[in-house]
């Protein structure tokens, strides 16, 4: 039998939580800068250009998009570089599996926190595109539970890349040839239907920032897209498969 | 009435690839006592603390602890386990009161309860003035001390501690050597690997010495001393004199560079007839170690 990460993750979290809430100026502000520095340079400046994307405006239409992004470059970078930072530089995971809990309370623990700060980065977002305007309510604010789910998927997906990457250098791959593509080609600044068919139907099949895109901007937009449940039901098989996966993987790695 | 032994282990095994880490070990620890794994780098020495602290499977033979199977209990044993690992594993985004407290926290040991053992745990080690502050700005001798604070948060039954006072400074060496002693004295029930053969022989009520995967000899400090380096040691300084003299003599001796090392039960007696008929260079007589012991066992080659 495969033994199951327990209700102890939660001690794995708060330590995290205590670490994130001991810096939380540096830690909260400085993100939300990033996209309201978007916002600016490309929702008025060159939205300016662009008018309207399907009727809508392109600040408008930008700005779900951008919290996709949050979702995403939150918890993958958490489970990447910051659990890796933990689990080989200050050997944290060790010191914890010392204790009654287990490696995969460890993991999901890390996991956890991944999604949750997700949900903490989105939802501070989300107050300033409020602010700006251009999101609909009382719709938008599905995505603060969303945001937690969509974090759970990106964190399990980095934290397999964690657990396979041989030094933290080796994370730059998936931080450059994954992520960055993945946040221009996911929908987020022009409609997938401007790319080639076969582009267009590989990155509805196999980008997750492309499903987390058509679900934020179905909330934001108040406007259900016809691929609606299919990307939930693509984000919440491919959390699960994740979240066990990255489990496995670093069972692997640090059990010896 | 019989008392359970705290550690058993039978034909313990625990191969890394081909390698074979630990080649088939046998022991069993008493409450109470305090039980020593010697060995040079390489020994096996951390592989077997981290099979007993189940974090690290076996790959074959018994191993129980509290007398549960180490592989099938794991969280029941870790919840009185105290463990001081070989590397520094603090919680350098924390300050020390908050590693207690944090770690308290993994064994279930919250709020009030957590503040207060952390608290008296920073007194004992002497750390209370350092209270607040990061692991960082710590001293290697104050950040040993500190893992040892932390490894009796929960109040273990079982203490493993694997290179406690490594690379420490003397001073530093000796406050830990007091606590240990004081939880010794306590009562407590403490497995310790050093390579420091002095440290061993102050703090072990018995021990092993390991290599390459095995255990050569077990015994208490003295015993192993009597049997395997004799309780005093004549050195002499090496020259071929020498050398004819002691086979002569038909005694047992050994050549280490500059030096020649005798092993008799009659020491006093080997220098006077050294001296008044060999033309020796200095000889001194002194108290066989556990240093000698190891070396005969182990030999005298580098081993990494």
């Amino acid at each position: 039998m495969i033994p199951l990460p327990t209700t102890s993750s939660w001690k794995v979290w708060r330590r995290n939580a205590d670490v994130f809430f001991k810096t939380y100026l540096v830690n909260f502000l400085l993100p939300v800068i990033e996209p309201v520095l978007y916002l600016l340079a490309l929702g008025y400046g060159l939205g300016m250009f662009v008018g309207e994307i399907d009727g809508i405006p392109y600040v408008h239409y930008i700005a779900p998009a951008l919290l996709a992004v949050s979702m995403m470059n939150s918890s993958f970078f958490e489970c990447t570089y910051s659990s890796f930072v933990r689990m080989y530089y200050q050997k944290t995971f060790d010191a914890m599996i010392s204790t009654p809990l287990s490696i995969e309370d460890v993991i999901a623990g890390e996991l956890l926190w991944g999604a949750t700060r997700s949900l903490i980065y989105t939802s501070a977002m989300l107050v300033v595109l409020i602010a700006f305007g251009v999101i609909s309510l009382p719709s938008s604010l599905l995505v603060i539970p969303f945001s937690f789910l969509a974090g759970l998927l990106f964190s399990g997906i980095g934290m397999c890349f964690t657990a396979i990457s041989p030094g933290i250098d080796t994370l730059n791959y998936p931080a450059y040839l994954f992520i960055t593509p993945m946040l221009l080609f996911s929908g987020t600044f022009f409609p997938l239907s401007v790319l080639p068919p076969v582009l267009q139907t590989a990155a509805l099949a196999i980008l997750p920032l492309a499903q987390a895109v058509i679900i934020a901007r179905s909330m934001t937009l108040a406007t259900l897209s016809p691929l609606f449940i299919y990307s939930m039901a693509w984000i919440a098989i491919a959390t699960t498969m994740f979240f066990f996966l990255s489990i496995h993987l670093m069972k692997r790695r640090l059990v010896v | 009435m019989a008392m359970q032994p705290i550690i058993e282990a039978h034909d313990l095994r625990k191969d890394f690839g081909a390698l074979k880490a630990v080649d088939g070990i046998s022991f069993s620890i008493m409450p109470g006592e305090v039980y020593g794994f010697l060995g040079p780098n390489g020994a096996g020495k951390t592989t077997t603390m981290k099979m007993i602290e189940c974090v690290s499977p076996r790959t074959a033979g018994d191993l129980t602890v509290f007398g549960l199977d180490v592989d099938n209990n794991p969280r029941e044993i870790k919840r009185w386990l105290g463990v001081v690992p070989q590397d520094t594993n603090l919680d350098s985004d924390f300050s020390c009161i908050q590693n207690l407290i944090t770690y308290a926290r993994y064994f279930g040991i919250m709020g009030e309860e957590a503040r207060r053992k952390a608290t008296d745990l920073l007194d004992f080690v002497q750390l209370s003035e350092k209270r607040d502050v990061l692991i960082e700005k710590l001293s290697g001798g104050m950040k040993r001390r500190l893992i040892l604070a932390r490894a009796l948060v929960n109040s273990p039954r079982l203490l493993i501690l694997d290179e406690p006072t490594i690379g420490l400074d003397p001073q530093a060496r000796h406050l830990m050597w007091e606590k240990l002693k004081a939880l010794q004295t306590a009562g407590n029930t403490i497995v310790l690997t050093t390579h420091y053969l002095e440290e061993a022989e102050r703090l072990c009520d018995r021990l092993v010495i390991m290599d390459q995967g095995k255990i050569l000899v077990e015994g208490t400090p003295a015993d192993l001393v009597r049997q395997h380096a004799g309780a005093e040691i004549v050195e002499v300084d090496h020259s071929p004199d020498v050398v004819s003299c002691l086979e002569k003599m038909g005694v047992r001796f050994e050549v280490f560079g500059d030096i020649v090392q005798v092993f008799s039960d009659h020491p006093k007696e080997v220098a006077t007839r050294l001296l008044s008929t060999c033309n020796p260079g200095k000889v001194f007589v002194r108290r066989g170690s556990l240093e000698d012991v190891f070396l005969s066992l182990t030999g005298r080659a580098l081993r990494d």
